[in-house]
């Protein structure tokens, strides 16, 4: 009898040896590919980037020591002007949907945030053309600003509303029993006590958008110059990669790498300071 | 000026179609400590939210007749400023996670954008945590968050916050119902000194705890009000057989 136990619970810790090693073997093989794609643009990238990199403008074909400097402060511009039209209007509409749950409006907010989200984002870059490049008479930073903005906003809404979710309905009648009233109630306790999920979610989204390329072709469109005023043209590290790879020279290839790297490098940079936010803003119950 | 500083006169309460509360006719005498029992699910804890309005926050929740504080009509005050009048201290503690002990204890000043001057606050905060006997313990900590408290100290902490508004009834839904005994000891003391300064309607479900607490107790079954009265009265010499069996252990 007891024999016969002993050798079942043996053939159970086979078992679940056996499984462990399958999950590990999966989890191998499905970070192996991350992690060569990462080690080969970093192999081609780091040759690339050194101070001119980072100071100089592009040179024309068979100079050296061009850099991408106009595109970083375009790519940073574009998205400081995105996160400002984002933000607010996500954490709002976030804000709205976790409070009104089951209103009408609510349901098909949400809706149509699901349907933004699957929007394919030159498709995105087209529409803005129609509504803000032409009627504006020409590319500009702003626009694609807009467009990169329109893409942000779904993970910031759904962000604000599953954490504003998940805070106990306690909390707010804690404030509502001392007489604070709703808005303040909202503004004052359930959004601070939910700041590091909704600060998570912006991150996130930026670092989402940093690499669109496909909404920037038709609004930002690209400028081989620096430029810092936002309703002209501008160029950022996306279209860089874009116009650089796709052209025939040797050292706009190496530039291209160059600009690969540094994306992920501020993609790699993004989900660190999620991190941190996400232990040190902890809100314990 | 009637005598009663809260006065109930066929007052009832619904969640949508279902009837919670059924004609309630029900008078609370200033500086006592009732108790409101009654089986799970009889109203008590909706009779106590319509109080501070509460009960209005659940969609589709409605009420009727006349609910009155200091002679005033509950329903035809502004709520923020009834609220104002009137403390709660829910069944588990919910100090605000984000703010430290201090910030909590005159939280609703902070949030109402009441202007303090620093001695004013510390005065306020003081007090408060006096009165709710958690003093001694946060002193030296009030600058660390609520929540670092033990759970029973997180109660106290939440009691101080509604007594800092200086709440004309304070309304306890079963405060004591997620501590320790050795906490619910404290907070039952607790009770025993702020009657002399505030009027209190505690649920419960601890007929022990009603017992040894309260000055008056109510009685719900199933939305009514089966019999109210003097504590001792009511234990000893129930007039209805419901709260004899309730009492004694035969139903609830």
């Amino acid at each position: 009898m007891n024999m016969q136990i002993e050798k079942q619970i043996a053939h159970r810790n086979k078992k679940n040896k056996a499984f462990k090693g399958v999950i590990i073997a999966g989890t191998i093989l499905s970070t192996l590919p991350l992690l060569l794609i990462l080690f080969y643009i970093f192999k081609q990238g780091i040759t690339a980037i050194n101070w001119d990199f980072f100071t100089n403008l592009p040179k024309p074909v068979g100079e050296t020591g061009g850099g991408v400097s106009n595109a970083l402060v375009g790519s940073i511009l574009i998205l400081l002007v995105s996160c400002v039209l984002a933000i607010p209007v996500g954490i709002v509409i976030g804000i709205y949907l976790s409070e009104v749950a089951k209103s009408r409006l609510a349901y098909y907010c949400r809706l149509a945030v699901d349907v933004l989200q699957g929007i394919p984002s030159i498709v995105i870059g087209i529409i803005i053309y129609e509504w803000i490049v032409r009627p504006m008479g020409g590319f500009s930073a702003f626009s694609g600003s807009v467009a990169l903005a329109l893409m942000m906003l779904p993970s910031i809404i759904k962000s604000t509303e599953e954490t504003l979710k998940l805070l106990p309905e306690s909390l707010k009648e804690a404030s509502l029993a001392l007489g604070v009233p709703y808005y303040k109630t909202v503004l004052k306790i359930i959004v601070p006590t939910g700041i590091s999920g909704i600060t998570t979610g912006v991150i996130l989204s930026i670092a989402r958008v940093i690499g669109e390329t496909a909404p920037l072709l038709f609004t930002a469109f690209g400028n081989p110059f620096m430029s810092t005023n936002i309703l002209k043209p501008i160029s950022s590290l996306p279209l860089i990669i874009f116009n650089y790879a796709t052209s025939p020279y040797n050292d706009w290839h190496q530039l291209a790498w160059g600009a690969s790297m540094l994306l992920i490098l501020m993609i790699l940079i993004l989900n660190i300071i999620t991190k941190i936010v996400q232990r040190k803003w902890k809100v314990q119950f | 000026m009637e005598s009663a500083i809260l006065k109930a006169e066929n007052f009832n309460a619904f969640f949508g179609k279902s009837h919670i509360l059924k004609n309630i006719n029900f008078e609370v005498e200033k500086n006592t400590v009732w108790a409101i029992m009654g089986p799970s699910g009889c109203g008590k804890t909706t009779f106590i939210r319509c109080v501070n309005r509460m009960h209005e926050l659940t969609p589709g929740a409605t009420v009727e007749g006349s609910l009155k504080l200091n002679g005033e009509e509950i329903y035809e005050m502004n709520p923020v400023m009834l609220r104002r009048k009137v403390g709660m201290v829910f069944q588990r503690p919910n100090p605000f996670p984000t703010m430290s002990i201090y910030d909590n204890v005159i939280a609703g000043f902070i949030l109402n954008g009441i202007k303090l001057s620093k001695n004013e606050k510390d005065e306020i905060v003081e007090n408060s945590l006096k009165q709710a006997a958690l003093w001694m313990e946060v002193r030296s900590t009030l600058h660390k968050k609520g929540t670092f408290l033990s759970g029973g100290q997180q109660q106290r902490l939440c009691i101080a916050r509604a007594l800092s508004m200086n709440p004309e009834i304070l309304l306890l839904d079963e405060a004591t119902s997620a501590l320790d005994p050795i906490s619910t000891a404290k907070i039952e003391e607790l009770i025993h000194e702020l009657k002399s300064e505030y009027t209190i309607l505690m649920v419960t479900h601890n007929m022990q705890q009603a017992a040894r607490v309260s000055d008056k107790t109510a009685f719900f079954y199933l939305g009514e009000l089966v019999e109210s009265g003097n504590t001792k009265m009511i234990f000893t010499n129930p007039k209805h057989e419901r709260t004899q069996d309730y009492i004694t252990g035969h139903f609830g």
